[in-house]
């Protein structure tokens, strides 16, 4: 697979000495222009790679945050085209920031695996995080996603030991998203010393770069995790920031763009203050 | 309609992926494959263990109460003046319904593996009701999620839950059904993966629970050949069961997959009719899809967003089905109609009435369809339907769709 915008990203904070931040909103959420004003903001506010939320109506592995968000989404009308013409949107004014497509499988096997790849390249995406494809299901979309140059970005949790994480690792690029504790986005973030010691046990299976995600809220916590990782993933976060901003029929109550703005800002601070310390 | 080759045989599946034709699979986060690898580990090993089935089957006479009767239904024979009818008594097991057959299996499975928590989802209250019973009996804690539109309608299965020792947890996502029920379910179990047994209570789900929940109520069509050709002497001509998530059905068709001239009729909920979304007809009105870790039959829209669909009986709730159900479906060995909640809510009445027996609501999706089937064939033709469970928990809906108070 030839490089990707996620290869020459990680490649660059590479050599800048410190980790990546990886932020996740949801597409659509409240809306479709106010998502997209979110996501043209982030790469200003200090995020190196964009996770483009799929809203899905059953997310089996989300929190009540990113739940609610995808419910928002849906209820605004937001479908898989429009998420895709989101990302060809954003790519009018921004050619290098990488972009992640996370969510679950229904809804790109309906679209069509095969279309939604050509469709997804030619929107400008980079990656692909799939909750629900193990790699037990490979040949369903990791596979073609590979022949189709688009990253297929995997899922390793604490549950996935030394055994398995061969198989894991085998059709990843792009970057390995560990997912710091068993449980749902959102939860408390697990015991940092612990994720440490998972990032260096991954590290020794790859050499893909290893980001962390599931329960890093603040820009400290982004600092810590991010002083053994390559990437920090905040997500449950910044979906908070707008659904704070939101009034009960989900009207704004102010810019829900500059309140991602506040705390991106704040997180990339965080990260990059992460290697200051074990330089 | 998908192209599906016709086996030689049909009781072979699912094959290693866990597949039936396209349909089932391990569609998990990662978080829980290692776990459902370990279940499978576990269960291969269990179904072939003389001291496991040997467990097993006493728990199944002596707790359960099996075999359940095959009971010639005379009164409702004579009442509707065609084919014999009778009935598969799952629902004088102990707790009142087929999933008791399950949950016995599953519990020995946990304990096997050395879990020390039971979570279990639940609809109608059944499974949910079945499962306290298991874990009170092999002393586990047990939580079981129920939707809160559910909660409302069995009332007093959540307090038999409750007596026997179980949390019940209410869950108001979506419209509060099986389907919210179910994620709330996989969310929890993903939380506490190390310690967690997830006793699903249908026969969908990850492989390799559509195969065991299969093998642990096969015991249903397995004990019914046997006594219809003790009784008539000869296999019967259509067999019926109700299918929500398909549990009580695979596990009386499984056994008479490769018995061509037994035709076999699987009921969807009807709801209200399949011309809007106010049903829980997957196969007969949805498409292939992914949820819940398998690919089958869904009601979805053009999306790929899951609908939440409607049925009188909170056991018929789920927009989804069984994957073998769905690879069933496509081979055409059986065919799979829908009872509308009018038809259904008759049938009800009618088995009270002319066999002194009150039906689950789900049961009497199965035997409304006998009632359309049994007139239009010969008075020595015979069909069997599965009275799944028994109706007690819903006399306060049946009550309020008569407009009466309770």
């Amino acid at each position: 697979m030839t490089d990707t915008r996620i290869d020459r990203r990680m490649a660059k904070i590479k050599a800048e000495g410190r980790p990546a931040l990886v932020t996740y909103f949801m597409g659509g959420d409240p809306n479709y222009e106010t998502s997209l004003k979110v996501m043209q903001a982030l790469p200003k506010a200090g995020a190196d790679i964009i996770e483009l939320g799929m809203p899905f109506s059953d997310p089996m592995a989300d929190g009540p945050a990113i739940q609610a968000a995808g419910l928002r989404a849906l209820k605004s009308g937001q479908t898989l085209a429009k998420t895709l013409k989101m990302a060809r949107e954003f790519r009018k004014t921004d050619d290098e920031t990488p972009i992640v497509m996370m969510g679950y499988y229904n809804p790109i096997y309906i679209y069509g695996v095969d279309r939604f790849l050509a469709d997804a390249k030619q929107s400008g995406i980079d990656g692909l995080i799939v909750v629900d494809l193990p790699p037990e299901m490979d040949n369903e979309l990791c596979v073609p996603a590979i022949k189709a140059g688009i990253n297929f970005i995997r899922l390793a949790t604490p549950t996935t030991d030394d055994k398995r994480l061969p198989k894991v690792l085998e059709n990843t690029s792009g970057f390995v998203y560990y997912v710091s504790m068993t449980g749902i986005t959102g939860s408390a973030l697990a015991n940092t010393a612990k994720v440490s010691d998972a990032v260096k046990r991954i590290k020794a299976h790859t050499d893909l770069p290893v980001c962390v995600g599931f329960g890093v809220k603040t820009a400290e916590q982004a600092r810590t995790i991010g002083a053994s990782a390559d990437g920090v993933v905040v997500g449950t976060a910044i979906v908070n920031a707008i659904a704070n901003v939101l009034g009960p029929n989900g009207e704004h109550t102010a810019d829900p763009a500059e309140a991602v703005v506040t705390l991106v800002n704040g997180l990339a601070q965080g990260v990059r203050a992460a290697r200051l310390e074990t330089a | 309609m998908n192209e599906t080759v016709q086996p030689n045989s049909f009781r072979t599946g699912p094959d290693e992926q866990g597949m039936f034709g396209i349909f089932g699979g391990r569609f998990v986060a990662e978080t829980l494959m290692p776990l459902i690898l370990d279940l499978e580990r576990h269960w291969n090993e269990a179904k072939d263990d003389p001291e496991f089935k040997a467990e097993l089957s006493a728990l199944s006479n002596y707790y359960a109460g099996r075999p359940s009767k095959l009971y010639f239904a005379e009164g409702l024979t004579r009442h509707l003046g065609g084919a014999k009818v009778y009935f598969k008594r799952e629902d004088l097991n102990h707790t009142g319904s087929h999933k008791i057959n399950n949950c016995l299996g599953q519990i020995l499975l946990a304990k096997r593996m050395g879990k020390k928590r039971i979570i279990a989802e639940t609809g109608a209250g059944q499974h949910g009701v079945a499962s306290a019973t298991v874990s009170a009996r092999f002393g586990f804690p047990c939580v079981v999620y129920m939707g809160a539109t559910d909660v409302e309608r069995q009332k007093p299965n959540v307090f038999r839950m409750k007596l026997l020792g179980a949390e019940v947890k209410p869950v108001s996502a979506g419209h509060g059904t099986l389907k919210d029920a179910m994620n709330e379910a996989l969310r929890d179990w993903v939380t506490n993966v190390e310690d967690t047994y997830y006793l699903i209570g249908t026969a969908a789900g990850p492989h390799p629970y559509p195969e065991l929940v299969r093998e642990f109520q096969s015991v249903i069509g397995s004990e019914a050949r046997a006594q219809m050709l003790e009784l008539e002497g000869r296999l019967p001509d259509a067999i019926i069961a109700a299918v929500g998530g398909g549990s009580n059905a695979i596990g009386l068709f499984h056994p008479f997959l490769d018995d061509k001239d037994v035709r076999i009729i699987g009921v969807e909920a009807g709801g209200r009719g399949l011309d809007g979304i106010e049903h829980c007809a997957s196969m007969n009105a949805g498409r292939p899809g992914v949820l819940h870790g398998n690919r089958t039959y869904l009601l979805q829209n053009e999306d790929g967003q899951i609908l939440d669909g409607h049925s009188i009986s909170a056991g018929l709730d789920y927009p989804g089905v069984g994957p073998e159900h769905s690879w069933l479906r496509d081979t055409g060995r059986v065919e799979y109609v829908p009872i509308l909640d009018d038809e259904a809510l008759e049938a009800f009445k009618l088995t009270t009435k002319v066999e002194g027996i009150i039906p689950a609501l789900e049961s009497a999706h199965a035997i409304a369809q006998a009632v359309k089937l049994a007139p239009t064939m010969g008075k020595d033709q015979i069909i069997v339907v599965n009275l799944s469970g028994r109706g007690d928990k819903d006399v306060h809906t049946v009550a309020g769709m008569m407009g009466m108070e309770i």
